[in-house]
């Protein structure tokens, strides 16, 4: 039995080998992705980001022991670190948080480090979601690193986005700059028994009014009605959540946003939306990643590193050397002999 | 990139909370460019063997002090047999006895350093471990 076979009958240890060659973008990973397409697109695939220790493992931990309690439903987590960028090394610490569900067949965790992308999540992240999807996993879970203001790559994977803010890590400008906070379709305070938290929710929700004005100002103390700025119907707004991860509280609403937001997906035709930009943005890398391949293979021998050589030296902009690259005589590629006999 | 990185799980079995040996070993396999799955505290031999399974990982570090190593790592290695994981090496560290290495390295553990033991030392012998 092939080892995608395997993965399908639910074979956990055929599933870790297979998260491990696509990890590695090796070519069996992706003959077995290939394999596996078509059993895709059943999964929620949850993003979950936020800045270092504002409690995203504990509360994925939380969201995942709710899942299991509740519905029974097989869940899958990823959790991102970073990679060292001088060494390639890492330390993956989110099973720390996580230990409350050892134990359980319906969940299964992996750690992964990111491996020089500065997105937030890794390059093959993405994939490692798909096996699971093929898998049955019917909840994939994405932990981000612990992401600063731009890391927002997860918001183009995952179909609902949680951002956890927790209180004192910012006033209300930090809440209107472009970035993280734009990408949440929901909103979790964590840490919400901690002083501050109520500054941390105005500060959130002012922000996200002055996206979507509402009908009511108030004016020297007074509140007026102003003529009604009513969003247009069936826009998704932003909940904020709060949440103590640590002891469980608050949990059960964010499940109900994420079902909530589920729902706003599939009626709005949102959900078909994401998933067609996310598969053509894939669709597009991997054809720039072949095209890229068959140029280089295509150029003649040492061409490619003397033209690198010339920037080097800066004698050559990066740009006059791709021109350069572009228009080099590629003596035996088909394509260019069926067009000039 | 499929250039294989080496995956270790450093896991602490057992009830005691001396942690800053695995936190120096897991800190230096990093520096030697490995990406090692931290577990924590308090592991049991289950929880060591499933995240082992889920991370498929090629090494597993475990660091005991408690003096439970003869009752926790011959389950360790039991359960790792049983999931199919016969061909992941694993190392062991803390205060483990001259006698008992030998009954050790019979079950299967492939290195063992106390006190003293220099990171360089594990990093190597790690390399080598995962050429045979």
């Amino acid at each position: 039995m092939s080892l995608t076979q395997q993965v399908l009958k639910g074979d956990r240890l055929a599933l870790s080998r297979l998260l491990t060659l696509v990890e590695n973008n090796s070519p069996e990973g992706r003959a077995a992705l290939a394999e596996l397409f078509s059993h895709t697109g059943k999964a929620h695939l949850i993003g979950v980001t936020g800045s270092p220790g504002t409690g995203k493992s504990s509360l994925v931990n939380q969201l995942v022991l709710q899942y299991r309690k509740t519905d029974q439903k097989k869940v899958a987590v990823i959790a991102v670190d970073p990679s060292s960028p001088f060494t390639g090394g890492a330390v993956l610490g989110d099973r720390v948080r996580m230990r409350d569900l050892s134990g359980d067949d319906g969940v299964f965790i992996r750690s992964m480090a990111s491996r020089g992308s500065v997105g937030g999540i890794a390059q093959t992240t993405a994939a490692l979601a798909q096996v699971f999807d093929a898998a049955g996993y019917e909840i994939v879970i994405i932990e981000t690193v612990g992401a600063g203001q731009s890391e927002v790559e997860i918001a183009r994977l995952a179909h609902t986005t949680l951002v956890v803010e927790a209180p004192g890590l910012g006033d209300d400008i930090q809440a209107i700059k472009a970035g993280i906070l734009e990408i949440a379709d929901i909103l979790v305070i964590n840490k919400a028994d901690r002083p501050g938290v109520e500054h941390t929710e105005r500060a959130l929700r002012s922000s996200l009014e002055l996206a979507r004005p509402v009908s009511r100002v108030y004016h020297h103390g007074q509140a007026m009605t102003v003529k009604a700025h009513k969003p247009p119907p069936n826009t998704w707004i932003p909940p904020i959540n709060k949440t103590i991860a640590t002891d469980g509280s608050g949990i059960a609403k964010v499940i109900e946003s994420i079902a909530k937001h589920m729902q706003y997906l599939r009626t709005s035709g949102e959900w078909n939306a994401r998933e067609r930009a996310r598969l053509r943005s894939e669709t597009e890398a991997l054809v720039r990643d072949t095209l890229m391949t068959q140029f280089l293979e295509g150029l003649p021998e040492g061409a490619f590193e003397s033209a690198l050589e010339r920037v080097f030296s800066h004698s050559l902009s990066p740009i006059e050397a791709a021109q350069f690259l572009a228009q080099t005589e590629r003596p035996q590629t088909p394509r260019a002999t069926k067009e000039k006999p | 990139m499929s250039e294989h990185t080496i995956r270790v799980l450093v896991a602490k079995p057992g009830l005691d909370g001396h942690d800053r040996g695995a936190k120096v070993v897991a800190r230096a396999l990093r520096d030697a460019g490995m990406e090692v799955i931290y577990t924590g505290l308090r592991q049991t031999p289950e929880m060591i063997a499933e995240a082992a399974l889920q991370e498929d990982v090629d090494v597993v570090g475990l660091s005991i002090l408690s003096g439970a190593h003869m009752a926790l790592a011959p389950r360790i290695m039991e359960l790792l047999k049983a999931n199919g994981q016969d061909q992941v090496k694993v190392f062991m560290g803390g205060i483990i006895p001259d006698e008992d290495m030998p009954r050790l390295k019979a079950m299967g553990i492939t290195g063992i350093y106390g006190p003293g033991a220099s990171t360089e030392d594990i990093v190597k012998e790690i390399r080598e471990a995962m050429k045979s």
